[in-house]
């Protein structure tokens, strides 16, 4: 008898892609920017300031690896080689062991400036809700942070906590915010956003009868009120930006900015990257001001 | 920059606040606190364009703050944790 693989509902796309339309070997600066996190590792080239190419791809078990991953990953289909970087910058949860770093620089920073580059000079609030932690900035017209704050101890109201939740209920995790939303009343929100007892709480709302909608409902708003509370504490300012890719599932997302009274900004690009292309815009700062040498 | 160091979970809300504005980085709060939750860096690390020297909450120390913290929060007779007491600058704050 064979037993058929269960579909993975967790698994996110992962993506690439090379603009063409960029003459590479004319720029002065070619800058990588690598994000290593909980859950995904990004690498972003950047060719004097403007995105060259991007992976977005899971972390693995192995840093240094990931790092590495990530980057063939972008230049796949790119005739750039890793040699004709000039400078990199490692961020995120795994900073310290991205091999080819020059340097790292924390998230905050990062997800500051990338959230600047990507939503443009007006953001001034900063939501960036990762894999295993929220961290909520608020930053000036240049992207230098004014005010952060960061829970990286307490995993609720993260992405993990979506994935577990999808894998449990059999729901691919890009069908959770259109689905929480396909129901007739509102539940009330879960007692707690907790990962850890995410399972147990799901499980027992749908012995009460709930369908699989409502419990995504009930768990999207546990999450946003979750965000919302840390959100409180460095003050919402208009104009307000989701980062991470909690910013792809509107079901959190809609419930929460209901409460924040805001609509967040949109943009063309994947919102995973934030960090990394931070990172790469240090990068070709840090080189501009002579700071750093190129390699 | 306000750096709110600290975390939040399901029984509260364990915060330092480090104005880096005011702080001068004397070093003060380092040397008073007993738990060695503050320290002082060359370079504040979420403002790399920035030189200057600043005092940060050590990394390991603030997943475990509300813990770290007793010692000055449980004292009858004293009303401020002692770093917040013995900044000048009134860079520190609590937010529990």
């Amino acid at each position: 008898m064979s037993v058929d693989k269960q579909p993975e509902f967790w698994r996110w796309d992962e993506t690439n892609w090379v603009n063409r339309d960029i003459e590479w070997i004319n720029s002065e600066y070619i800058t990588l920017g690598i994000d290593i996190g909980s859950v995904s590792s990004q690498a972003v080239i950047m060719c004097d300031g403007e995105i060259y190419a991007y992976g977005n791809m899971r972390t693995g078990s192995n840093s240094p690896n990931s790092a590495r991953n990530a980057l063939e990953f972008a230049l796949e289909g790119a005739t750039m080689k890793e040699s004709d970087i000039h400078y990199c910058i490692g961020t995120g949860y795994g900073r310290v062991n991205v091999p080819m770093a020059d340097r790292s620089v924390t998230e905050i920073a990062c997800h500051a400036r990338g959230a600047n580059f990507i939503y443009g000079p007006s953001v001034r609030t900063v939501l960036d809700v990762g894999g295993q932690d929220i961290k909520a900035i608020r930053c000036d017209e240049k992207g230098k942070v004014t005010n952060f704050l960061m829970n990286d101890k307490c995993a609720a109201g993260t992405g993990r906590g979506m994935e577990v939740l999808s894998d449990l209920l059999s729901v691919s995790i890009g069908e959770v915010g259109d689905r929480s939303f396909d129901i007739e009343v509102e539940p009330s929100p879960v007692s707690s956003a907790c990962v850890v007892y995410a399972k147990s709480e799901a499980t027992a709302l749908l012995r009460q009868g709930l369908n699989t909608n409502e419990v995504l409902a009930a768990y999207c708003l546990a999450m946003a009120q979750r965000i919302w509370s840390l959100l409180e504490r460095v003050g919402v300012e208009p104009e307000f930006a989701i980062t991470g890719g909690m910013a792809k599932n509107r079901g959190v997302i809609d419930r929460l900015c209901k409460k924040v009274g805001l609509e967040p900004m949109k943009t063309r690009w994947d919102t995973q990257l934030a960090g990394a292309i931070g990172a790469a815009l240090f990068g070709y700062s840090l080189c501009r001001k002579g700071k750093s040498k190129r390699r | 920059m306000l750096a709110n160091y600290g975390y939040s979970d399901g029984s509260g809300d364990y915060f330092i606040t480090i104005d880096t504005q005011r702080c001068n980085a004397c070093g003060a709060c380092v040397m008073a606190c007993p738990s060695q939750v503050l320290v002082t860096v060359d370079e504040d690390p979420n403002d790399p364009e920035n030189d200057g020297p600043v005092v940060v909450a050590h990394g390991d120390r603030v997943r475990k703050l509300r813990y770290e913290c007793d010692p000055c929060k449980s004292t009858a007779n004293t009303t401020m944790p002692i770093c917040v007491v013995v900044c000048k600058t009134f860079a520190i704050s609590h937010s529990w």
